[in-house]
């Protein structure tokens, strides 16, 4: 089952590699990992993805817990939450093409945020599925590049991950 | 007044002020100003090794056999690295080090400088934590996190990477009395719910049996894990890691298990109905197929590393604690307890045990014209009355003495038991020694391993360590061969020990007194003499039989009931 895994931990240099380091070695997988200071400089907070059995879904929390640099972690897949992730595209905008692509961006919520004759980039933010709707809806053709932030969650409530 | 220091003599003084006794080294550019600081002061004394691996052991030995944390200094680049194999041999057995590495200046960093490694990076999944220290603000505190991460909790080594010229920036010396960190909470007492649980199961029990680990050792709980025992009055085994945790020659310990464990351990393993796993972790070398790992029982398992429960074996009542809390806390409940262990079935169930015990397992041929190897250890252990301390390198001789030398107390025997690094056995022995400098140190060892840190002897010269250093030299990788026997059809590739030294005039090129002993009746009195020569190093040549094997055996992937045995019990 795919998890997603919130994470506080100290702002050190080094930490993301841990983190990073402890994934490889044991041959757990990550779909995807975010990594930003917070509110507090001293904290980072990361949002990793990832999936496994139960069992090791449970090693991938206790081994998490146990670095030195982690102080706090939730596996935000235990109960509701939001999880979010941002999309770069930039698309070829020629002739017809460039109208329609506008409304299919409209039709997704996205912004153009960039535009030349023969391009646009679109920013598009919702959860991953959103995010893989829109590249299927798009004329493959037309996709120049993609660049995805990967997924950042929280819980839902008044709840929150904090020191 | 305001002490104004300089990083090095910071350092030196952190330690001194953290009680340490011993640093384990060796010199290079990067640690200059540390060896310069250390030469100026008296409290703290430097042991100077011939390899960095030998100062990581040596420090590990005198963790192992005194519970303080191992102290080790080296220089960057080829020093950091060097010192790798003995972190990563701490790591796996969860010895408390703390390990200084010199790193270039912090404007070099990341140049390619000469003599430049990433230490905190090599030595990242090896390590329980590290640090690389970029302010000599930062400096005194960082080591007091270092001492405190090493040795509480599940202890393991802590790497500070300290670049040079942070050793000469000077600044306000003041060692804090304690650190806490926001992150790191060592959780030490058991949960009661589960404590409560765990003793109703085992007074449920009919057929109980405890498994203990070095946890029992690291947590000083041996005594403790004695008086619960007793009171239970069911058999206990000991993994590699744990003997001496509790009394070898007690009636109730039915031996070693695993791999290379007895047959009465093995099948009481897999055939009791409650089993309690205590300080242990379900090694892949304890356990076997997992799927066949002890079918019939519920199992309890106190740990102090929540990451330790349920990795390969899931249990039915995890404790996370420190061993000697929880058990405590379980002695309490059982002694209030109404209901008592069932004195009927535990009758019965020694009544089994010992069938498997009368196969009598360990028995070797004691009428061999060549010299046993076990026969050695045997008497090694009559001799020292089985009170000395004895580390080992890795092989055949290491399970041979973790057979037949008993071990009563804790922190006696001293192995390399998770990552099973040749050339553990004589630098540890030296650390040993150090700690102990009245106490008998046997260092059993094979003669491939002892190659592997051989130049270490050069540093038992300088320092008077009067080891007694039990070579079972069967010119074979014994513990190779053996595999090549049984699994490769006797294609012995590379395991034959060519070239070797003639170890007695090695031994006495070293300043050391060296000796061959060939023949079976030779092998008490050359003990009995090397042992009474007790300020000198005694290299003992023991010339064993080239073909004997280690058994009891379980195969690799096989359960604990599927134990081959030698061919003389096969056939009896
Ligand atoms: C550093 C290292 N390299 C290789 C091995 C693999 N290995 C395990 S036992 C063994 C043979 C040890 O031979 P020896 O020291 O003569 O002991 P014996 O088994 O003969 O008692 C080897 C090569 C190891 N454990 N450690």
């Amino acid at each position: 089952m795919r998890h997603i895994i919130s994470i506080l931990m100290e702002n050190e240099s080094g930490a993301l590699s841990r983190v990073a380091g402890l994934f490889s070695a044991r041959g757990y997988n990550i779909e995807s990992l975010t990594v930003a200071p917070t509110d507090d400089p001293s904290l980072s907070r990361m949002t990793l993805v990832t999936s496994g059995t139960d069992n090791i879904i449970e090693q991938i929390t206790k081994q998490l817990n146990k670095l030195v640099d982690v102080v706090k972690l939730l596996d935000l897949t235990e109960g509701p939450h939001i999880e979010r992730e941002m999309m770069l595209i930039k698309v070829k905008a020629t002739g017809v093409a460039r109208e329609e692509i506008k409304r299919l961006a409209d039709i997704f919520r996205g912004h153009i945020i960039d535009v030349t004759d023969s391009s646009y980039v679109i920013e598009l933010t919702g959860t991953g599925e959103k995010l893989d709707g829109f590249i299927q809806a798009l004329d493959g053709k037309a996709i120049l590049e993609v660049v995805r932030s990967g997924v950042s969650g929280i819980a839902r409530g008044a709840k929150s991950l904090k020191v | 007044m305001v002490l104004e220091l300089t990083g090095a003599e910071i350092l030196v003084r952190a330690l001194k002020d953290e009680g340490v006794e011993y640093v384990f080294g060796y010199p290079g550019g990067a640690v200059l100003h540390i060896y310069d600081a250390l030469y100026r002061q008296e409290d703290v004394k430097h042991i100077l090794v011939r390899h960095e691996q030998g100062a990581t052991h040596a420090a590990d030995g005198y963790a192992r056999s005194t519970g303080r944390p191992g102290v080790v200094l080296v220089t960057s680049g080829p020093g950091a690295t060097n010192a790798v194999t003995g972190i990563a041999t701490a790591y796996m057995d969860s010895i408390p080090l703390v390990i200084i590495t010199g790193q270039v200046h912090t404007w070099a960093i990341g140049s390619d400088a000469f003599q430049e490694v990433d230490a905190v990076g090599i030595t990242r999944p090896c390590v329980k934590h590290n640090f690389l220290v970029k302010d000599v603000k930062d400096l005194a505190t960082t080591i007091k996190k270092a001492f405190y991460i090493a040795t509480t909790g599940r202890p393991g080594p802590v790497v500070v990477d300290v670049p040079k010229d942070v050793t000469a920036q000077v600044t306000e010396y003041a060692y804090p009395k304690k650190v806490t960190l926001r992150s790191y909470k060592p959780v030490v007492e058991g949960h009661p719910g589960q404590i409560k649980k765990a003793v109703e199961l085992i007074l449920s029990a009919k057929r109980p049996m405890i498994y203990s680990g070095g946890g029992v050792i690291l947590g000083e709980a041996s005594r403790t894990l004695t008086e619960f025992t007793r009171l239970l009055g069911c058999p206990i085994t000991n993994t590699l890691m744990g003997l001496g945790s509790y009394p070898a020659t007690d009636k109730q310990f039915v031996g070693m298990l695993g791999m290379h464990g007895t047959y009465e351990a093995n099948m009481a393993m897999h055939e009791c109905d409650v089993l309690l796993a205590i300080g242990a972790r379900f090694d892949d070398r304890v356990v076997g197929k997992v799927e066949l790992f002890s079918p019939g029982s519920k199992k309890i398992h106190i740990d102090i590393d929540p990451s330790s429960i349920s990795k390969s074996v899931r249990v039915d009542v995890p404790i996370v604690g420190s061993v000697g809390n929880v058990l405590e806390e379980m002695i309490k409940l059982i002694k209030a307890a109404k209901k008592q262990p069932d004195k009927a079935a535990l009758a019965a169930w020694w009544k089994q045990i010992n069938q498997w015990r009368a196969k009598d397992c360990l028995r070797y041929d004691h009428k061999s014209k060549l010299i046993k190897p076990q026969a050695v250890l045997e008497k090694l252990y009559q001799l020292t009355k089985g009170d000395a301390f004895v580390t080992s390198d890795v092989g055949q001789h290491q399970m041979w003495a973790a057979q037949f030398y008993k071990f009563d107390k804790p922190r006696r025997w001293i192995n390399s038991g998770g990552l099973g690094t040749m050339g553990f056995g004589l630098p540890a022995a030296m650390g040993v020694q150090l700690a102990h400098p009245k106490a008998t140190v046997a260092c059993v060892t094979g003669e491939a391993s002892i190659m592997m840190c051989i130049q270490e002897l050069s540093t038992c010269k300088q320092y008077g360590l009067p080891l007694k250093i039990i070579n079972l030299n069967n010119r074979y990788m014994g513990m190779v061969r053996q595999w090549q026997e049984f699994f490769y059809k006797g294609r012995y590739s590379h395991s034959y020990m060519d070239a070797l030294p003639d170890f007695v005039q090695l031994a006495e090129s070293f300043g050391h007194v060296g000796m061959k002993i060939e023949k079976p009746g030779d092998v008490e009195p050359a003990l009995k003499e090397a042992l009474k020569l007790k300020d000198r190093l005694v290299f003992m040549d023991f010339i064993t039989d080239q073909t004997e094997n280690v058994y009891p055996m379980i195969e690799a992937g096989k359960g604990h009931h599927e134990m081959h045995l030698s061919p003389e019990r096969e056939l009896a």
